[in-house]
């Protein structure tokens, strides 16, 4: 579920990473104010468990097939919802880093798709009412399977809208939603079903870790709602106020060059450039990002046939100097060493 | 089993390439970690259907690479793991985007423009959070956050968790090989032994987790977590950053495979 730099828009990725700051702002503080210095390690050591608990490989009954954990659920019932939250920040980022898992531009999407819906929706709205009356076997697999189900479908629903909101591929709105949320039906099932087999066992094993999480301070309707109102304001705020730029301006580069410079393009002196982006702008192969389109197909072919020959031979030029300048730079590089030694 | 593998010798090989003592290895971390940010959005800010304005900025990746004497192969190794990822979110788009196109007299569908870019963007901004942190070791990547006021809690609680990672992959391996020498020819972790498995390295766990905590207690820990002083920013910090800059903006603006290449369709005409 992890989305990638690839698939956002700078405006989503930047919306998301200020929503999900302030998630954390609210969650550092209060972690800090609750501490218990015994949590700072046991949140990191956690942390590392989950991480590796993702590549655990549980066999499903009756498929063949095997399924793996998000681990969101298990982080806030074992951490409690804001400690939970921050550990599932630094893994998150963790896998941008080192396994290209989401990006760091996406990260944003991700702390929120996959830890605030299972933290600070699912675990206080869901888990937390159901195991209110006392923790039994029968409370812990209902609140488990729930609660997973409902966190990794808001989710899963976060995805569809961030990525339809960026535009960067085709896939239309009820396509892609069928396809994500009956897909993440599934992985919530078998979710919920680990999550309440480990936590169960954990229970049973030492009861004082789950309950000590469950009694403490109770998250509350009010600072959900503050959350909420918070995190509505800053979405509206930055979206806003982003997507005004993009719309007013279409680029914001465009627009820093006008205001910087003066002048809506940069101009280019007099001569062979003059002439160059006269080619340039009559014959761009992705002009202002859409294709020359024409219903008269000969018209079409005539008009963009020379233009996409000079962006492949320009493409591949561009390429070959490239990896040109790599070998200079490789020769020098050994040079330097060689001489050195 | 590959998986646990897999994943231990990503963090110890991106470790040790994190240590070398290259040029760029020796830049300051908060510089790094704004270019390759100012890299990902130029990326990220293209149009779905561009191509040509994206080859450009292979140059960053391509120069990196060389100057940090990072082992491309092996590099390009751990991108390929994660591509069917990708393929499989974008192949959906010649698909869905079905009108026709003329590139040199060829017709294809939109989709494919759609697709190939998504692919270009998806391998150029992978590459570049590996290329950080294969030049930027963990310590030195948290300092820039705290140069960037993250908060102290989260930057140590990352250290602890990216620290604590190997420990619990290599338990983690032990115990997966332990089972499946007891249960042969089983794929995964049979559903009456989920709990206690996970449960288990759970416990584990948090019996560690308070042995390092009277360990930091006794070392003197008072809640913040001294990690080595980084150097200070200087002129070659600041040039690099400017010059990576520079060189987006302009690859942005100007669609230079175009421009050479009418050059080139107008030297022949």
């Amino acid at each position: 579920m992890h989305m990638a730099d690839a698939l956002i828009s700078p405006i989503v990725g930047g919306a998301m990473l200020a929503v999900s700051t302030t998630v954390a702002a609210h969650s550092i503080k209060k972690v800090q104010n609750s501490l218990d210095e015994k949590k700072i390690p046991l949140m990191g050591v956690v942390g590392a468990f989950v991480f590796a608990a993702q590549m655990i490989n549980f066999a499903i009954p009756g498929t063949g097939s095997s399924g793996h954990i998000g681990g969101g659920m298990l982080l806030a019932i074992l951490l409690g919802p804001h400690a939970g939250f921050l550990a599932m920040a630094s893994i998150l980022l963790i896998q941008a880093l080192f396994f290209g898992d989401g990006g760091l531009l996406a990260y944003g999407c991700n702390v929120l798709n996959l830890g605030f819906y299972t933290c600070y929706i699912a675990y206080p709205l869901i888990f937390k009412p159901l195991t209110k009356k006392g923790i039994t076997i029968n409370n812990i697999f209902y609140a488990s399977i729930i609660s997973s189900l409902a966190g990794l479908q808001l989710g899963a629903f976060s995805v569809v809208l961030q990525t339809l909101i960026s535009g960067k591929t085709e896939l239309s709105f009820s396509t892609f939603t069928l396809f994500m949320q009956s897909i993440h039906l599934a992985i919530g099932l078998v979710e919920g079903l680990i999550t309440c087999a480990v936590v169960t066992f954990i229970w049973k094993a030492r009861p004082e870790i789950i309950e000590r999480t469950n009694a403490e301070e109770a998250l509350g309707s009010i600072s959900t709602r503050k959350i909420l109102i918070a995190m509505v304001i800053c979405v509206i705020a930055v979206g806003g106020i982003l997507s005004w730029f993009a719309s007013s301006y279409p680029d914001g580069l465009e627009w820093a060059i006008e205001k910087t410079t003066g002048i809506s393009e940069l101009e280019a002196p007099e001569g062979i450039h003059t002439t160059l982006s006269n080619i340039q702008n009559n014959t761009a192969f992705l002009p202002d990002y859409d294709f020359k389109e024409s219903s008269n197909e000969s018209l079409l072919a005539s008009d963009n046939a020379g233009t996409s020959v000079s962006g492949i031979i320009g493409g591949v030029f561009t390429l070959a100097l490239i990896v040109l300048i790599g070998f200079v730079a490789n020769i020098f590089k050994k040079r330097k060493t060689k001489v050195l030694a | 089993m590959a998986d646990i593998k897999n994943s231990l010798y990503n963090i110890r090989l991106f470790d040790e390439l994190s240590l070398k003592k290259t040029p760029i290895h020796n830049l300051h971390p908060l510089i790094k970690l704004l270019t390759t940010i100012f890299y990902l959005v130029m990326i990220v800010s293209m149009g779905k259907h561009e191509i040509s304005r994206l080859i450009p900025f292979i140059f960053y990746p391509m120069l990196i690479f060389v100057l940090a004497e990072l082992p491309a192969y092996q590099i390009i190794k751990r991108l390929l793991f994660i591509e069917p990822l990708i393929i499989g979110v974008g192949i959906l788009n010649p698909l869905l985007e079905q009108q026709l196109i003329a590139i040199g007299g060829f017709e294809i569908s939109k989709g494919w423009i759609t697709f190939l870019s998504i692919f270009i963007k998806y391998n150029l901004t992978v590459t570049a959070c590996i290329l950080l942190i294969s030049t930027t070791s963990m310590l030195q990547l948290s300092a820039a956050l705290r140069i960037l006021r993250v908060p102290r809690v989260f930057v140590l609680q990352l250290l602890l968790t990216y620290r604590y990672i190997s420990v619990l992959i290599e338990e983690l391996f032990r115990m997966y090989r332990a089972y499946s020498l007891r249960a042969p020819q089983q794929k995964g972790i049979h559903k009456n032994a989920w709990g206690s498995f996970a449960g288990h390295l759970l416990l584990r766990t948090i019996e560690r987790a308070q042995r390092v905590y009277q360990a930091m207690n006794l070392r003197g820990f008072s809640g913040e977590y001294h990690a080595k002083s980084i150097k200070k920013l200087n002129s070659s910090d600041y040039l690099y950053f400017a010059g990576w800059s520079l060189f987006f903006v302009i690859a942005k603006i100007i669609n230079i495979p175009i421009l050479i290449g009418s050059l080139f369709t107008g030297v022949i005409k």
